[in-house]
């Protein structure tokens, strides 16, 4: 090293300036443009120069949730993707795993989030969740209750709530993909 | 007798001997010494008149490895850090004293060390490390690290490794990353570009201790899951604008309160102020001793790298002090596809008249790199996105635009492509 250093300094190379690219964005750029295209699902990015804020508009075509339209804000931090994006639903939904605040119960974004994941991986878990709730891993009691207990009703109710209904004294955000 | 305060420290006159020990190993090489090693006075001078080296953080890492190499013979240190004391650190962090609670980290440990061994100048910057840029950090030969952040090390790696310019050799600068929680700890050498880098092993990394949602919202069996269900749920609800400060004592009071009323509730015990600090902040008890030598480790390593009387650390030393004390030396590889020091930078020369489709043209016909559909930005500004829709419509336009209206001569594009397992850095030469 030390010989290394020893060596003539070069003046002109300290001045030399480059923009600066982080990893998380080389990663991201990587992430997003090899995104897999879903019928199902769109991205929308508010600011399109800044790719660590966007919206992703889910609109189910099967399943309880078929003919609503969800809208989930990803905030990614520079700390990507050895963080989690933070995901969180912008509208008052009825759903099992989604509580009245958007908080969202996706394992993938939280305790078993993995570098080696990637958004891939967290809109096909998002859209899963609007195929599959899942009663076992609640954040809105009532409903993975009345999911577990009575698909029939939970059906009714899901779809009540898509129109702006009030189920239990909640009142739901009118989410149709159809005005 | 009777008056048992200590003096205050005076600065010392240079001790007879005082490089004795140091001396030995400057004076002759060893058995594994490089060839090129020069012994005696040629490395003394270098050392201790005209290496300058850089010191991250001034807290329990910072404290012994400031202490380390001014005794060592280092004599230009600078050393960064944007903390202020906590009188929570006086326990280890052993340049500060009661009366510096409050006062900038490096700016104290700065005076003291220069207080307490004469001929060292330490150079303070009570700050953060991304308000400097790369000409400041290229005054340095040799950069150490004691951090207790993932994201302040990544973002030092890689401004290091992006210093790196084959062309000069003074660009590459070895970052020594020292790390310590609890009773285990590492040192590990990086030599930019040339030897596994911070952002290679970052999958290595423990994950931190997260709770599932729906347990901290419906099922809380521990303390800490009252305290994040305080943090992660209730704090956004009740105050959906105001983000939370983990350093207010208030906030952490508000959090102890709501987390006591859910432990209550679901009758769980132990929540108590301090964990719920411990939780929010994601503390880790520091243990004075593995500090100690996890920083000599390092400023070992700093005094090899300095004057190659030694070979250095090829590159990991991990200490595991939780049952004994194991450690274990191993070379951590790099990885090919990291993306900050993997993937290959390759130049392009390019006319200024093309368009930047031509270029992504010229690209895909390039046999060395077989790039299908390639998405292209510079500096972190979208040049040409292949996907999701709404960007590549926004960035299309580009396409027709000359490259000298998009980019500038020797700018570096960063090239992502799914046939590309990992990004690929273009330097684009531009010509007339």
């Amino acid at each position: 090293m030390l010989k290394i250093w020893s060596m003539k300094k070069n003046e002109e190379t300290a001045a030399k300036k480059k923009p600066k690219v982080s990893a998380a964005q080389i990663r991201l750029q990587k992430d997003l443009t090899e995104l897999e295209e879903f019928k199902t699902m769109t991205t929308d990015f508010p600011d399109p120069a800044d790719l660590l804020h966007f919206n992703l508009i889910i609109t189910p075509d099967e399943g309880f949730y078929k003919g609503g339209k969800f809208l989930f804000s990803f905030n990614i931090s520079t700390n990507y993707p050895h963080e989690p994006p933070k995901v969180k639903c912008m509208q008052k939904i009825y759903h099992p795993n989604v509580d009245t605040e958007g908080n969202v119960c996706l394992n993938i974004l939280r305790e078993d989030w993995k570098p080696v994941l990637n958004l891939n991986a967290i809109l096909v878990g998002l859209q899963f969740l609007f195929l599959e709730p899942n009663a076992e891993d609640p954040l809105n009691k009532e409903a993975a209750e009345e999911l577990r207990r009575d698909r029939e009703a939970f059906a009714k109710n899901a779809s009540l709530s898509m129109r702006g209904g009030t189920i239990r004294g909640q009142t739901y955000e009118r989410v149709l993909a159809t005005p | 007798m009777g008056d048992i305060s200590l003096p205050a420290p005076v600065p010392a006159p240079a001790w007879p001997d005082r490089f004795q020990h140091v001396d030995t190993l400057l004076d002759a090489p060893g058995p594994s010494t490089d060839p090129d090693f020069v012994r005696g006075d040629v490395v003394k001078e270098f050392l201790r008149n005209q290496c300058k080296i850089l010191v991250i953080g001034a807290g329990g890492l910072g404290c012994e490895i400031l202490a380390n190499l001014a005794l060592m013979g280092f004599a230009d240190i600078h050393v960064i850090d944007m903390d202020t004391i906590d009188i929570s650190n006086l326990n280890r962090q052993f340049l500060f004293r009661p009366k510096d609670v409050g006062k900038p980290k490096a700016i104290v440990a700065a005076e003291f060390v220069m207080s307490r061994v004469p001929g060292t100048k330490v150079t303070p910057y009570f700050g953060k490390i991304q308000d400097k840029d790369e000409s400041y950090y290229m005054q340095f030969n040799l950069v150490i690290c004691g951090l207790d952040s993932v994201e302040a090390r990544r973002w030092m790696n890689a401004t290091l490794v992006g210093m790196v310019d084959p062309e000069n050799p003074e660009s590459l600068k070895p970052m020594i990353d020292g790390g310590t929680e609890g009773f285990k700890g590492q040192a590990r050498v990086i030599i930019p570009t040339i030897s596994s880098c911070y952002e290679c092993s970052l999958d290595m990394l423990n994950k931190q201790t997260v709770f599932p949602i729906c347990t901290i919202a419906n099922t809380p069996r521990l303390p800490e899951h009252c305290i994040e269900w305080a943090s992660v749920l209730e704090w956004p609800r009740v105050f959906p604008d105001k983000k939370m400060d983990t350093d207010d004592p208030d906030d952490i009071q508000w959090l102890y309160e709501r987390a006591s009323a859910r432990a209550h509730e679901f009758k769980i015990e132990g929540v108590t102020w301090s964990l719920t600090q411990g939780v929010v902040k994601n503390i880790i008890p520091a243990i004075a001793s593995t500090n100690a030598i996890i920083a000599a480790s390092c400023c070992t390593e700093a005094f090899k790298l300095a004057t190659s009387c030694a070979p250095a650390l090829n590159n990991y030393f991990m200490l595991i002090g939780t049952e004994g004390i194991y450690s274990y030396t191993f070379e951590h590889e790099r990885r090919p596809e990291c993306p900050v020091c993997g993937g290959e930078t390759i130049d392009m020369p390019v006319k200024k008249e093309w368009t930047l489709e031509r270029l992504i043209e010229a690209l895909t016909e390039r046999q060395d790199i077989q790039v299908k559909k390639p998405s292209l930005s510079a500096g972190g500004r979208s040049l040409y996105l292949q996907a999701p829709p709404q960007l590549e419509k926004r960035t299309r336009p580009n396409l027709e635009k000359k490259l000298s209206e998009l980019v500038e001569d020797g700018d570096e594009l960063t090239v992502t492509a799914s046939s590309l397992p990992f990004n690929l850095t273009l330097r684009v030469l531009l010509k007339d």
